[in-house]
């Protein structure tokens, strides 16, 4: 078992008492960001990038991990109590959890939440400690035709194949290839996309991009939406202790949504939403309270997805360490930090880098354990947070936004450039179009272009390398399959209902 | 998406979505002029800095086009999202607000700018306590400033209120050195 040996070699780095710090830190934060409606862990990540000039490796992504665990964990409490989605994976919580939560049951629908989080968590990052070596092994296999295969594959199931429309999903990851390949093309020195102006030769952060269409645009898009009506905070009502009932018909769903959350989170696609709805229809189908759900709030519609959104969570880190693939935009995120260090993640990864790859996972269990704590006992210092008003709270933000933007390199373009990508957020969200394959696409296209050129420089320029090696032949027939596939399906079944009425939406 | 539908569509424009398609088109033209003024050395031939750039710029003319087209066929928009008026004072002054910091951050630095910038967005969200709010955007500000200032060693533009809590926090630090 060599995975255990590396694990207890993992905590031995991350119980030191600085990377607990960083650990509590990050778990803190996390929750507090993902409690706030408007803020996630991507954008919190990306403000707190500069960091990494001035702490170790270990501690920044311990810092991370601590985020992006600890918003799975806010989003939920935000979503039951205030019907307002913290974070995207946590849509499917609001259904029940918040009917819950009106008839009077929001205690145990946050118990189950957090517990079903700690243990969809926990064996989440198991099966990242067990499966990422797997996964090691096979990618020492691949070569650059491979890696580029892999990662068109993953462009057309971040944006073409998750989310309400391909061809809208595919224009955000266009519009990422464009951020991306702005600046000088590192192997020819020649500048691209600059307009001429010399500010842009560098490059546009990830930092702007992501503050920009989370920060920005959204406070545009709740500025616009004053008419909306508000949604009003369910007090938080009931024990937090759950039942012996509501154990039993919990305890089944956390290991339903886990198994199911794992798997789809560390295929090279992601997303928490797919297993989550996935999570929901099971549940409703195999609970014995059906009348439950959609009236008075069903304890397994929460539970089951909670636990696939911490797995599917765990599971993207997969991709993540061992190929350097990311399928999240905090992932992504998470992606620019390693590159900020000089690290590039990928199979070497866990051989060059076994301390900071084997303590973060090691940190994961460790988050697991101090978020349960942080959001059960001390739950109601959570929901002060919701009270903040949202005048101040997205004022604040902008606040935050300002200093991330303009502590880059102190020049009014990225301000102005940070704007104009606000704008553009607002429109994206106003108009439906999904943001996470733009970040996805400005940091893993010049990747991609790399392994391009290294597969053709290997090749000798003979295009054929990409399909004629089995693999990326495999690769990209999936990504095929799955941009084509679809509309072919749809097709098919309009045919045969014949219904031909337009949907909007189906562009 | 198939075409045989089409004539079964009741065809209504739908103006706002036919906007952000003409407006990607134009992207995709200025990808390809910054495309074509990429300068391509002869002597490499194998994948040059241009390959990628036109797969971006095909990609973003077909995907634009595609918007049209379903512009052209009623749009996409949500029920939800067409029936919310847009505020657009609200994020007038959200927006005067974001300009306002642009323009002061340099002559005021980064604090009284930011001051400016948080008065307005509160104001911008319906709030009616000025005083309050400048306090409050103080607060944070300075919050906000000292921590990724001098915790993270972030340069962030300092003005004169920051220059003078400076030369504060670094007598401090000096007298509690002893």
């Amino acid at each position: 078992m060599e995975t255990l040996g590396h694990l207890a070699h993992g905590f031995s780095v991350a119980f030191t008492p600085v990377n607990l710090m960083w650990c509590l830190l990050g778990t803190t934060l996390g929750t507090a960001i993902g409690v706030l409606p408007g803020l996630g862990p991507a954008l919190t990540i990306a403000l707190l990038l500069p960091i990494t000039y001035q702490v170790a490796p270990e501690a920044s992504f311990i810092l991370f991990a601590g985020i992006y665990y600890g918003a799975m964990y806010g989003g939920s409490t935000t979503s039951i109590l205030l019907n307002t989605p913290g974070e995207s994976a946590t849509i499917v919580t609001a259904l029940e959890g918040n009917r819950m939560a009106r008839s009077g049951r929001g205690g145990a629908a946050l118990a189950t939440s957090a517990i079903g989080s700690f243990v969809a968590g926990t064996l989440g990052t198991l099966g990242v400690a067990f499966l990422a070596p797997v996964v090691v092994k096979f990618a020492l296999s691949f070569g650059p035709a491979e890696y580029f295969s892999l990662m068109v594959l993953a462009f057309i199931t971040v944006s073409a194949v998750l989310g309400s429309s391909s061809v809208r999903g595919l224009t955000s990851l266009f519009v990422g290839f464009v951020i991306g390949m702005i600046g000088v093309d590192l192997q020819t020195g020649q500048p691209r996309f600059t307009f001429g102006m010399s500010q842009l030769l560098d490059g546009v952060d990830v930092i702007v991009v992501a503050v920009g269409l989370f920060a920005v645009g959204e406070t545009f898009y709740m500025a616009s939406r004053r008419y909306a009506g508000k949604d009003e905070i369910v007090p938080l009502k009931g024990s937090l202790y759950m039942t012996a009932a509501e154990w039993a018909r919990s305890w089944k769903a956390w290991l339903r949504g886990a198994l199911l959350g794992f798997p789809i989170g560390a295929l090279p696609a992601g997303g928490a939403e797919i297993p989550t709805f996935l999570s929901y229809a099971i549940e409703k189908k195999l609970s014995k309270h059906k009348e439950e759900f959609g009236t008075v709030g069903a304890i397994e519609g929460v539970a089951g997805p909670e636990a696939a959104n911490n797995a599917s969570a765990a599971g993207v880190l997969v991709p993540m360490l061992t190929l350097g693939l990311p399928t999240s935009a905090t992932a992504a995120i998470m992606l620019s930090a390693f590159q900020s260090y000089g690290i590039n993640p990928g199979p070497m990864l866990f051989m060059t880098q076994a301390n900071l790859v084997w303590g973060l996972i090691a940190s994961l269990f460790i988050a697991n354990i101090i978020l349960v704590i942080l959001n059960l006992p001390l739950i109601g210092l959570w929901v002060r947070l919701l009270k903040i008003p949202a005048p101040q709270l997205y004022a604040g933000i902008l606040v935050f936004a300002t200093v991330g933007t303009y502590g880059i390199s102190q020049s009014p373009i990225d301000l102005v450039i940070l704007y104009l990508l606000g704008g553009a957020g607002f429109l994206m969200r106003r108009f439906d179009f999904p943001t996470a394959p733009v970040i996805i696409g400005m940091i893993l296209w010049p990747l991609a272009e790399t392994q391009f050129r290294r597969a053709m420089t290997i090749s000798n320029g003979d295009w054929s390398v990409f399909y004629k090696h089995p693999l990326s032949l495999t690769l990209l027939t999936l990504a095929f399959i799955g941009l084509i596939g679809p509309h072919i399906y749809a097709f098919i079944e309009r045919r045969r209902t014949r219904g031909p009425e337009h949907v909007p939406g189906d562009a | 998406m198939s075409t045989s539908d089409q004539q079964a569509a009741q065809p209504r424009l739908a103006v706002p979505e036919l906007l952000i398609g003409i407006g990607l088109l134009a992207c995709a033209g200025a990808v390809a002029w910054q495309t074509l003024s990429i300068p391509v050395s002869p002597l490499y031939s194998k994948v040059g800095p241009t390959v990628f750039p036109y797969i971006t710029m095909v990609g973003m003319t077909i995907l634009s086009l595609l918007l049209i087209v379903a512009a052209l066929r009623g749009g996409w928009q949500p029920e939800e999202e067409k029936e919310t008026p847009t505020d657009w004072k609200a994020m007038g002054i959200v927006a005067v607000g974001l300009v306002a910091n642009l323009v002061l951050i340099q002559p005021l630095g980064f604090t009284a700018a930011s001051v400016v910038m948080f008065v307005l967005i509160c104001h911008g969200f319906g709030s009616r306590h000025p005083l309050r709010d400048v306090l409050l955007g103080l607060i944070l500000a300075l919050a906000a400033y000292f921590g990724f200032a001098r915790a993270l060693g972030v340069n962030i533009g300092a003005g004169f209120i920051e220059n003078q809590l400076n030369t504060v926090v670094d007598s401090i630090i000096r007298m509690l050195r002893g």
